[in-house]
Formats: structure tokens, sequence, C-alpha cells
């Protein structure tokens, strides 16, 4: 009997659980909070990541096209919230306008990248998206002349954070004798588009469209024999998959206040993609569990590893950068060893991986 | 005659060798159209020009009583064709039943919104492909798999599901390459079975098959294809005492 079933059998026992779990995730940002605000912010950056994850799983997941750009959507997002609300052109739009817009702006880039690519498979796909993300990362660092739009390198600041009404999202107010702070709050909006975002990808997995992605990436020749517009329906995974960035793209640039080109680069772009496949490429939750692991743990060695050393040697002998890059690098490659189709793979994934 | 699929001097060749020369052909409306031929003799090219996988040098297809331009494959499936494939390609990781859900995508017309927002009109939708995909696989006998993977299923099951699959796409002409390849006894006399039952429920079926006893029990007519060339044409007896098709055959398998 799996999961699933057990649910089924005993739909109280779910439902518990589902209970248990959101009062776990309400209470969560005050028990960071504890630790240090700096947890919350931590959070905050996981789950616009888990966003990112998913956003991606749609491509390489559900419809199996291999996309080393993915960051650039995220960007092309977050740079639109930034020249519509901030200091820049002095435009000061609310941002319920603005991320629309910016999820349409990185769906507009979606479609521009994918329509000329789309015809290429596997490899050249991968280098081709790779080196549009580079381009429009090379466009932000560049375009402050002749007319300064981006302020190139030196990014742009004072962007205005979400507010609706007097309510504003970077300062603290009391409510119900609680403290909720900015990134409090921001966890809890975040909370919200997440769990959004998750049913929304639950739907589109389970729908024609869907099935349709899944065909393709089964096999292309007979999906377009089934009467499957290959080029429109891989044209869609894109445009949603890079809509989900922009508005990840656009949180970012409001909770950070501040954004320049070098939260575009092609690591980033990397370490998604690492969270869909760690977690296991095709299922939502086991790219949830990917985003999460992989944003957390390199945060709780940064905060571990320093005190250790200095407890141990006296002083600190090895960078907490490096150890950290040494460790993610032999936990993928563990992982490659050991659990090939990820930590929670999808059906799929596992059968593709076990029985051949 | 009402003819269904009319061929018009189809050409097409890889760099030398010439695949398809000047082939016509006419099939009639309810008829079970036989393709033979030797080994390399053009019969699965001509189903991949007649299908959009490739584009053909010459040529022009008229289907249904209008001209069949055929740019993609996913434009033919909509207009009415469906075809199965000589080496299987099932939608291997999903499941029978999903392969055969994927064969409804053409007929059906929901989209991003749809799944996104699971309007009424959308939850119709699904649960009607649902119901019509299960009764395809009851159709093919293949109601026990439905869950299955579709790559676990033995051969013979595989070959039926990919038939179940074309079905669901609501096809007037339905193009079998080798369905009975690989199947034993038992399994082919249940495939002729199935073939005149699709027949005698309305589909029109292009087959091309090695199996000589199915294709003369089975076919109304049969064409002969020989190095690209349409060598003959006619009812199986006839076929059977052609002098041009025994030569291409050199008195092997033509029983
Ligand atoms: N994509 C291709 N590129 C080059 N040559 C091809 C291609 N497809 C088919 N051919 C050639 O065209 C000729 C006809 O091949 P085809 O597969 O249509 O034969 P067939 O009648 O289906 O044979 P079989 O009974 O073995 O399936 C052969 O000489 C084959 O080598
Ligand atoms: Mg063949």
């Amino acid at each position: 009997m799996n999961l699933t079933d057990k649910f089924k059998a005993n739909p109280a026992l779910l439902w518990s659980g589902v209970a248990l779990i959101a009062c776990a995730l309400a209470v969560l940002p005050f028990v960071l909070a504890m630790a240090g605000t700096t947890w919350v912010r931590v959070t905050n950056l996981a789950i616009l990541f888990t966003l990112l994850a998913l956003g991606l799983n749609i491509v390489v997941g559900f419809a199996g096209l291999l996309d080393l750009g993915y960051i650039a959507f995220y960007g092309v997002g977050a740079y639109t919230y930034a020249l519509l609300a901030s200091p820049q052109f002095n435009i000061h739009l609310p941002f319920w306008i603005i991320l629309p817009i910016g999820a349409l702006a990185a769906c507009v880039f979606g479609v521009l990248l994918g329509a000329p690519t789309l015809k290429l498979r596997g490899d050249y796909l991968a280098i081709v998206t790779l080196g549009f993300g580079e381009i429009v990362r090379i466009f932000f660092n560049n375009l402050s002349q002749p007319v300064n739009i981006t302020n190139g390198p030196q990014g742009i600041s004072r962007i205005d954070p979400f507010s609706i009404g007097g309510f504003s999202f970077n300062q603290s107010d009391i409510i119900f004798g609680l403290n909720f702070s900015g990134p409090v709050k921001y966890y809890y909006l975040l909370l919200l588009v997440l769990i959004m975002v998750i049913v929304i990808n639950l739907r589109l997995e389970d729908s024609r469209i869907g099935r349709a992605w899944q065909a393709i990436r089964e096999d292309e020749v007979a999906a377009q024999a089934m009467g499957i517009n290959t080029t429109r329906v891989k044209l869609l995974a894109f445009a949603m998959g890079a809509s989900f960035g922009g508005v990840a793209g656009g949180m970012f640039a409001a909770i950070q206040g501040f954004i320049s080109p070098e939260s575009f680069v092609l690591v980033e772009s990397v370490m998604v993609l690492s969270m869909v496949v760690l977690g296991g490429m095709g299922n939502i939750w086991g790219v949830i569990v990917g985003a999460l692991l992989l944003s957390f743990v390199p945060e709780l060695l940064r905060h571990t590893v320093e005190p250790l050393q200095r407890s141990l040697f006296g002083r600190s002998l090895i960078d907490p950068e490096v150890v950290r890059m040494l460790l993610f690098g032999l936990a993928l490659m563990l992982m490659m060893l050991f659990r090939p189709a990820g930590l929670w793979p999808s059906k799929v994934r596992k059968r593709e991986l076990t029985e051949e | 005659m009402n003819p269904l699929l009319e061929v018009q001097s189809v050409g097409k060749s890889f760099g030398g060798v010439e695949a398809l020369c000047d082939v016509s052909l006419t099939i009639a409306r309810g008829e079970i159209y036989g393709l033979i031929g030797p080994n390399g003799a053009g019969k699965t090219t001509f189903f991949n020009v007649l299908s959009g996988v490739y584009r053909a040098d010459r040529g022009s297809f008229r289907f249904n009583d209008a001209p069949l331009n055929v740019r993609a494959p996913h434009e033919v499936a909509a207009a009415g064709i469906a075809r199965t494939f000589q080496n299987i390609r099932l939608f291997g990781n999903m499941s029978a039943l999903e392969n055969v859900m994927v064969g409804r995508h053409v007929r059906t017309g929901a989209g991003i919104f749809g799944a996104v927002l699971r309007n009424a009109a959308t939850r119709a939708e699904e649960r009607a492909i649902h119901e019509r995909a299960w009764a395809l696989l009851e159709y093919v006998g293949l109601t026990a798999r439905g869950n299955d993977i579709a790559h676990s299923l033995p051969y013979g099951d595989q070959r039926r599901l990919e038939i179940a699959r074309a079905l669901a796409t609501d096809p007037l002409l339905l193009a079998l390459d080798e369905p009975a390849a690989g199947m034993n006894a038992t399994e082919t006399a249940t495939l002729r079975s199935l073939l005149e039952r699709i027949r005698a429920d309305g589909t029109t079926i292009l087959l091309i098959e090695h199996d000589m006893k199915l294709v003369m029990g089975l076919c109304d007519r049969v064409a002969v294809l020989d190095y690209g060339r349409r060598i003959a044409e006619g009812a199986p007896a006839a076929i059977r005492e052609d002098a041009a098709v025994i030569e291409a055959y050199l008195g092997g398998t033509l029983a």
C-alpha cells in the first residue's frame, strides 16, 4: 500500500496531515525569527528558488527540454519590477500591476527564445539556451549607454517594497500583539504564491497539455503523428516556465530592494537546474525538496563551518564558501551514483532508470 | 467506387535511392487496402510521406474529397489519417491508458487556462477523454492493462495499444505498418478479427503486412510495391497470379 492509497482509504489522515503542515508553516517564521531575522530571509529566498525550480520543472521535467539559461527569465521579471517601481525612472507602479507585466515580459522572452530554437534537440538546445541566458545578463550589464536603462553593473537600488494602501511589506506592524516584521510578511506572501504555483503545476501535469508535454518527452515523432502540434506545445512549456520565473524575479527585486546583473549569472541557472535534477525531475514534490535542500544546507554550513573550525583549531582554516562548494560537488556526485533519478523521483524517471 | 484517399504520382528519393517512384493508388471508403512488397520496397516510406514525416518530392494527395496538403504530421492527423509504426513508438513511460488519452489530443481543445482553472467545460472534456480511452482499451482487449506502463506490456499488446491510440484520433483512414510483425498465430488471429471489426465500424484501413495469409484473407484489394514502383494492384486472388509480383518475390513467400 503506498501513501496515496493510504490517504484515499483514510481521508481523515490526509486532512490531519495537511492541518499539521499548515500549522507548522504558519508559526515557522516566528520560530525562525527567534534564531534571528536572517533565517526568515533565508527561508524567503529558499521559497523564491522553489518557485524557480517549479517553473523550470515544467520545461525540463514535463516537456523534457533542457534549458540552461532559465535564470534569464528571473532577471527579466526582476528588472521589469525594478524599472517600474524605483527612482531609476521615477515610476512607482503598484506591485499587483507590475507582477503580471513581469510575468508577461518573461513569457514574451520565453517565446522569443523558444520560437527559433525549438527545432533543436538535446545538447544543441542546451547550448543555445545557455547562450541566451548570458546574452540577457550582458544586456542588463551594458544597457546603461547610450541611454541609461539598467544602470549597468551598479544595478538598481531603492526598489519599492510591496505595499497595499498603507500596508507596506518592509516595515514592522504589530498585529494581534505579534510583531510582523518585513521578512515575516513577505514569508506569508511567498507561501501563498508558492501554494498557488504548486496547485497550478499539479493541474497542468494532469491535463491535456500536460499529457502532450509528456508525450513529446517520450517520443516526438509519435506525438506529432497523434496530432500534437509539437512546436506550439513546446512553446507553451517555455512560456509557462518563463512566466513563473518572471513572477519570482519581480518578488525577488521587491524583497531585496536592490538588483544587479550579478544575481543572474550562469551559476544560478545551474543551481536551479540542480534543484530540479537533485529532487527528482518531473515530480513536483521532489523538486520542492531539492530546492529547499539546496537553499538551506549551504546556509546551515555557512553558519556552522566557521564556528566549528574556530572551536576545533582556534582559527578558521578553510573558507566556508570553499567547504560549501566542496560539499555541494560531493553531494551531486553521490546522488549520481546512488540515486540518479533524484531524491524523490517521479514514477516515470524511476522506471526509466531501473528497468533499462 | 467512392474514394477516400487518392494518391497521384508520388515520388520520394533519398540521395540516390528512389524509395518511391510515380506511385498512384486509390483507396475506397470502407475497404481494407493492402500494401505489400519485398523488404526495402518503399512501403514505410509511403506511410512517412503520406503522414508528413517526410515531404514528397513529387505528386499529390486527395483525402476525403479535398486536396490534402501534407505539411506537418499533426495536420494530417487532424485531417483524419492515423498511423502506427513498424518499430513500435509508444509513449513508453506513460500508462496504456495515458497513451490512448494522448490520442484524443487532436479532437479536444482544453488549453493552459482550462487546465489551471478546471472549469466545468474542461472537467467534462477530461471525463469524456477518460471514458473514451477506457472504451478503446476495451475495444482492443486491453482493459486489464490500462494502468500498466506501456513499455512493460508484451509485444503483441503493445501493437494493439498502438492501434487503440491511433483510433483515439477518430481517423477516417487507419494506416497500419506491419501490425502482425512478431505476433504468434493466436495473436495474429485476434488481430485479424480486430481489424475486421474496425472496418465494420466504418474505418477504412491501409495495411502494410508481410504475413501473406493475413493480407490475402483480409484485404479487399492489394497493391504491390517493388523498388519504389507500384507493379500491381487488384484483388488478392489476381495478385497471387500476377507474373510481375511472382517475379518480384522470386517465388518466395507468396503463398
Ligand atoms: N530516412 C531514410 N534515409 C535514407 N534512405 C531511406 C530512408 N528511409 C528509407 N530509406 C530507403 O528507402 C528504401 C525503402 O525503404 P522502406 O523502409 O520504405 O522499405 P519497406 O518497404 O518499408 O521495407 P520493410 O519491409 O523492410 O519495412 C530503402 O532502400 C531504404 O533504405
Ligand atoms: Mg517498412
